[in-house]
């Protein structure tokens, strides 16, 4: 099923690009095999994705830990911790 | 009453605190965050989800309003390029005595600082970099429950 992506901050940089739509195989359950395998797209991907641990998701706009499931998500959004305010 | 903005246009405090004090309360706290000019920085960019960075502030709102006595909620976040000294963000609450309308207010700066997908990028002349989150903005947002 294709995922809308979402990327930001140096994310978006490192990937190349805001917004792609990917369609993920049935093996990738949680928002980390997502990050696993976006991983493999580009070298950007990579670099990018490199480090799980400094990622943060939302799941159809509602933030989620990276073993939350992906479920019939529509929107995935990755991007580095927040720092508003 | 509950107002949320997230705009490039600079903040009108003035504006936004008579709509806050229209409210009719008999006490009201704000709280404005200013670009400071850290270690050199001459511009602040601040990038958000739009739609969900909207969602996340008024769910805010609307817990402060069910944890305390409130008669109006404002947040107002700045977006995009701006300069030191400008405001990135205002809160404002409204409540009949002043104990909910500064705990409110308080709550709703320290959540928002780790709630809402904002990012901040520091200028300094060429460079740009990411500013990182801090462990201090957790702890003071967990401190709330």
């Amino acid at each position: 099923m294709a995922i809308r992506m979402l990327y930001f901050a140096w994310v978006r940089e490192g990937v190349g690009t805001a917004e792609e739509t990917v369609d993920p195989p049935g093996a990738v359950r949680t928002i980390a095999d997502l990050i696993d395998w976006l991983a493999q797209r580009s070298q950007g991907h990579a670099t990018a994705f490199a480090e799980p641990a400094k990622l943060r998701a939302a799941v159809d706009q509602k933030f989620v830990p990276l073993d939350a499931l992906l479920g019939n998500a529509r929107e995935v959004a990755i991007f580095p911790p927040v720092t508003g305010g | 009453m509950i107002r949320i903005a997230v705009q490039p246009a600079p903040i009108d405090v003035a504006a936004e605190l008579m709509a806050v004090e229209a409210a009719g309360a008999g006490g009201i706290a704000t709280f404005t965050g200013l670009v400071r000019a850290d270690d050199g920085v001459t511009e602040l960019e601040l990038e958000h989800y739009p739609g969900m960075t909207e969602a996340a502030l008024l769910r805010l709102a609307e817990e402060a309003t069910a944890r305390w006595d409130l008669l109006a909620a404002t947040i107002v976040h700045r977006v995009g390029r701006m300069a030191p000294g400008e405001r990135i963000v205002f809160v404002g609450t409204a409540a009949p005595h002043r104990a909910a309308a500064l705990e409110a207010c308080a709550y709703l700066i320290d959540r928002l600082k780790t709630g809402a997908p904002f990012w901040k990028r520091e200028r300094r002349g060429s460079e740009a970099t990411w500013v990182e989150a801090r462990a201090s903005d957790e702890d003071a947002a967990e401190r709330w429950g």
